[in-house]
């Protein structure tokens, strides 16, 4: 018993002790719970050197936490007990926050550099007058491909994926969404369709295209494809320009049948402590030469129109990124179709997943 | 009541465990059962079970059922010999203790190692292609599942198993001899009977988180493997159809039950 006593007083002495040496690190480096600034983000989708800026310049600490995909990030953000000052959902996961009440309305005159954005990416359908969201990066769903691999074949649509010649060479990236919608596409619905009939005749057309795929996959989708384990990948513009960066062989499409267009904007979660501190980031993001460097590192598009002088000339004339307007009218964006629809685009999805070769 | 003070004090030891299976075993149960009688709108309703039983899920179980089977399967063929050498061995503990350190690994660290492994240009095909049989494609395969499941569970195969050789009477093996066994029926009728309850319990270590697996379907499967543990990931963290998610648990639970009855029956029974 009395060593019993020993061993959790010494347990109890060393958790206190630990805990007063972090508290203690912090406060001498100048961080309490006042001035730190929790963002949450998508993974691998900021220069970590912004941060290190961002802390330099306003002496505000930056506790950077990244999530996989919107659900997630709304789940926990729903279910309250964390202290998210910043969080960056792409449209459709806005439209849904925007309902649930789960955001706070941003003070456009703590913004100064929202002047910058092209109005094309303002006063949008899913939040008019960006009362709630501010523009962080957009982009489009597509089609990344080696054609060396593919013997100098080339890729420009959607239902070039169904060639047989393309056995087992395909690897897709594991959303409902996006799936269903590049099925939606090839056969010229819209890739926010309601109609069941359609929905299942997509839901047959992915079947059909099971010989050809080799993998359904998350994240690691980007290191296959660069380590050209596969030669045809659907993915975001974004993981393409990073993907075609360590391969250089590789290649990204639009389909001219017309894909996703994509946004996500930065947002004030109802759970934010620190809602000045949340101002100072989104317009700490919003300066023109912050946003190139940060669309330079990250290879998504900027919504930022100053930012685009400050970027490499291919990067801007690159219609793979920056697409022209007669394509751009082809481009979709995905509404919030309700929990009901969704649940429904999941389920012929996981289907699809269950349909043997 | 009797009211003694050794009384009290034994209920007051008893107060840790109790809240910790209140809290952490019963509570949640009871909340999965409870969140399976809803819809996806928060409508009171049976539904999701008469989804359960549609050929969608039933296909899914089935195949959980069956992956489950050949993890176990291969898992126990080749930790028996492994733990009836370990037993001979002159280091036994180090040799333990080489087949546990792996475990100290984080799991996902050691499937996305598989990854680089089992890869199109990867070490294994690398050394196909030196031998002649050339590249051959190993990731995404029910071949590469099974093996990285098997490599991932087999320590708690062994270690039940490893357990119950050792506490085997070595003189019983002996008599055995003794009285003109071959060692083939020395070892169907005294040595494997003897260390069955180390077999159950490796078999259950291993059968019962082989049929929730979900991360290893996506990373070395490539989703073409689809369990009852991606649904429920799926509906709780993708469609959020909670729901849907806890009756397939509820089916879990309930099979996880059944499993443990049957391989477990004898530990109620008269032995000792």
């Amino acid at each position: 018993m009395k060593k019993l006593i020993q061993l959790f007083t010494v347990v109890f002495v060393s958790a206190f002790a630990l805990l007063y040496v972090t508290s203690y690190l912090n406060s001498s480096e100048g961080y309490s719970g006042k001035n730190t600034l929790t963002v949450y983000n998508w993974g691998d989708y900021i220069d970590p050197d912004l941060i290190k800026k961002f802390e330099k310049e306003t002496g505000i600490k930056v506790i950077y936490q990244t999530f996989d995909s919107n659900e997630a990030m709304m789940t926990k953000i729903a279910q309250g007990g964390t202290t998210f000052d910043v969080a960056v959902p792409s449209e459709y996961a806005i439209s849904k926050m925007k309902e649930e009440g789960l955001l706070l309305p941003i003070d456009h005159s703590k913004l100064p550099n929202l002047k910058y954005i092209d109005p094309r990416f303002l006063n949008l359908s899913f939040d008019p007058g960006n009362k709630y969201s501010i523009p962080y990066f957009w982009g489009t769903v597509g089609i990344v491909y080696n054609p060396e691999m593919l013997g100098g074949k080339k890729i420009t649509s959607w239902n070039d994926l169904w060639d047989p010649n393309l056995k087992n060479q395909i690897l897709l990236v594991d959303g409902a969404r996006e799936i269903m919608g590049m099925a939606l596409n090839s056969l010229h619905y819209s890739l926010n369709d309601t109609n069941k009939a359609h929905l299942q005749e997509a839901k047959r057309k992915l079947d059909a295209l099971t010989p050809n795929i080799k993998a359904i996959v998350g994240d690691e989708i980007k290191m296959l494809l660069a380590n050209e384990e596969a030669a045809v990948g659907i993915v975001w513009s974004g993981d393409a320009a990073e993907i075609m960066s360590e391969n250089e062989k590789l290649d990204y499409v639009i389909p001219k049948e017309g894909t996703n267009l994509w946004f996500d904007n930065m947002v004030i979660p109802k759970t934010a402590k620190n809602i000045e501190g949340a101002h100072q980031f989104i317009n700490f993001m919003l300066d023109p030469k912050n946003a190139a460097q940060n669309a330079e590192y990250v290879g998504y598009s900027t919504p930022n129109a100053k930012a685009l002088e400050y970027l490499p000339k291919e990067i801007v004339e690159d219609e793979r990124f920056y697409p022209s307007d007669e394509l751009a009218e082809k481009l979709e964006v995905y509404e919030n179709l309700g929990k009901k629809m969704l649940a429904y685009y999941n389920e012929l999805f996981l289907e699809f997943k269950m349909h043997k070769k | 009541m009797s009211g003694t003070t050794k009384n009290y004090s034994r209920y007051l030891y008893a107060i840790p465990y109790a809240s910790w299976m209140l809290l952490f075993v019963i509570a949640p149960i009871i909340l999965i059962f409870y969140y399976s009688f809803f819809d996806i709108e928060g409508h009171l309703t049976l539904d999701n079970y008469k989804r359960f039983l549609t050929p969608v899920y039933l296909r899914m179980t089935i195949s959980s059922f069956w992956y489950a089977f050949l993890i176990t399967a291969f898992s126990l063929l080749i930790a028996y010999p492994t733990a009836y050498l370990l037993t001979k061995t002159k280091h036994k503990q180090l040799w333990l203790l080489l087949i546990i350190l792996p475990t100290w690994v984080n799991l996902l660290l050691k499937v996305y190692a598989f990854l680089g492994i089992f890869g199109t240009y990867g070490l294994v095909n690398a050394f196909f292609e030196t031998i002649g049989i050339g590249t051959k494609q190993l990731l995404f395969t029910d071949f590469s599942f099974v093996f990285v499941s098997v490599y991932i569970f087999i320590p708690f195969m062994i270690l039940p198993i490893f357990n119950a050789l050792e506490k085997l009477n070595p003189s019983l093996v002996d008599a055995a001899q003794d009285l003109g066994a071959s060692s083939w029926t020395t070892f169907r009728r005294v040595i494997f009977p003897l260390t069955l309850d180390g077999v159950k319990a490796g078999c259950q270590a291993v059968f019962i988180p082989s049929l929730s697996l979900f991360m290893i379907t996506r990373l070395i499967a490539g989703n073409r493997v689809i369990t009852l543990g991606t649904a429920v990931e799926q509906h709780f963290l993708v469609t959020q159809d909670w729901g849907m998610g806890a009756t397939i648990a509820v089916f879990l639970i309930i099979a996880m039950a059944l499993i443990m009855i049957v391989t477990g029956n004898r530990k109620w029974g008269v032995k000792q």
